[in-house]
């Protein structure tokens, strides 16, 4: 007769063991540590509190992302459900995605019934943004950051979190990621679920004015700095021209939407590096 | 009736986008040293958000004038430095006046 213990796992994780991996969660660095964990020492105690002070920091400057987050997530939940997505449904697209332009375009696929493919190109194109984000960003994180760490902010790449990570001075801690993410997810996936349960009986006028909420939040990162350093403010303007011409220009404004966007970051972020190089991630004075 | 599972729509664009953010941040674990990529990288956020704000913001509402009303207020109040929960609202408090007046007089 077979044996009926073939799923168990042939070895127990040893207490030591354990240990070592919840202090990777931890980012906690030195491997030895695995052996003082049993009293936590000084060390182990400083680098607890230093990530519980960085997830406090993070929950601190998100709040603000939060609430915008949930004027914006409300207006994708009425759309949402214009096109029959339930609360639930809705819900978890914004949860998985987190991506503002990316699910508001991805709504118009589900609409229309195009293939997955399309989806999966449109997707790309939407959000390659954040593959230069989230480049700029493994500029900002020590080295040594563990993948799984990696892997853990990268969910949370979005334009409002990466701005006020990238503007963190010294390196990032993925702790204050995390707090950043926690509470700017929270938003984002309340405001997707009332947006759809709820979204019937707020009048329209409320609706068009909750439009222009995502846009004010893109105006609010980037303008402050652009009063500091004239070529920051040459590389808004900059873009906001291009992105004009490529929208109303005969020929050129056939080009989709996501592409638009890639193509003046590139031309745009190119001129500027060339006319004003900086030395640090922080730029210069 | 929907000929596509709306489940497989989430979980493609969910991996997709994941997979975007993902890559760079797991494979590029050393400080770039080329100055020209360093400073890319620096303007890229700037470039991108005001390429998606403009001419965009003009059209997010249902007039074109309620929306220029808030893209005045969101740039005025950005400029006096206030937060981003401030920006996003005053906007929005901008065109809902904005069309509430219009309809007023119209």
């Amino acid at each position: 007769m077979r044996s009926r213990a073939w799923w168990r796992p042939r070895t127990r994780l040893r207490f030591d063991e354990g240990m070592v991996i919840i202090q990777r969660m931890f980012f906690v660095e030195d491997p030895s540590l695995a052996l003082r964990m049993t009293k936590p020492g000084p060390d182990y105690w400083m680098d607890f509190m230093t990530n519980i002070q960085n997830f406090k920091e993070g929950i601190r400057d998100g709040v603000p992302i939060c609430l915008g987050y949930f004027a914006v997530s409300f207006a994708f939940g009425i759309q949402a459900a214009d096109i029959h997505l339930s609360p639930f449904q809705a819900g978890l697209l914004s949860l998985l995605n987190v991506t503002s332009a990316g699910q508001f375009a991805g709504l118009a696929v589900i609409a229309q019934a195009g293939t997955y493919l399309e989806m999966a190109v449109l997707q790309a194109i939407v959000n390659l943004r954040y593959l230069l984000m989230s480049a700029a960003l493994s500029q900002k994180l020590s080295p040594e950051t563990p993948t799984a760490h990696r892997l853990g902010i990268a969910y949370g790449v979005t334009d409002e979190i990466f701005g006020i990570s990238v503007l963190r001075k010294g390196d990032l801690s993925p702790f204050y990621s995390y707090g950043a993410i926690f509470i700017s997810v929270f938003g984002w996936v309340a405001g997707t679920v009332l947006g759809a349960s709820a979204g019937a009986i707020l009048p329209q006028r409320l609706i068009s004015a909750l439009g222009i909420a995502l846009y004010g939040m893109f105006i609010a990162i980037i303008i402050p700095p652009a009063r500091e350093d004239r070529t920051v403010l040459a590389t808004v303007i900059g873009g906001m021209a291009l992105s004009t011409v490529f929208t109303y220009a005969p020929f050129v404004k056939d080009i989709s939407g996501g592409m638009r966007i890639i193509i003046v970051t590139v031309v745009v972020a190119s001129v500027a590096a060339v006319a004003r190089p900086v030395d640090g991630m922080e730029g210069e004075a | 009736m929907r000929t596509h599972s709306l489940y497989i729509y989430i979980i493609v664009m969910a991996a997709v986008t994941y997979a975007i953010r993902a890559l760079p941040l797991t494979l590029i674990r050393s400080e770039i040293k080329n100055r020209f990529i360093r400073s890319f990288l620096y303007y890229v956020p700037y470039a991108t958000l005001a390429a998606m704000t403009f001419p965009a913001i003009l059209s997010s509402t249902d007039q074109g004038i309620s929306a220029a009303a808030g893209f005045a207020a969101a740039l005025l109040l950005a400029f006096r430095r206030q937060s981003l929960i401030v920006v996003a609202c005053g906007a929005s408090a901008t065109v809902l006046i904005v069309e509430l007046a219009m309809g007023f007089f119209a």
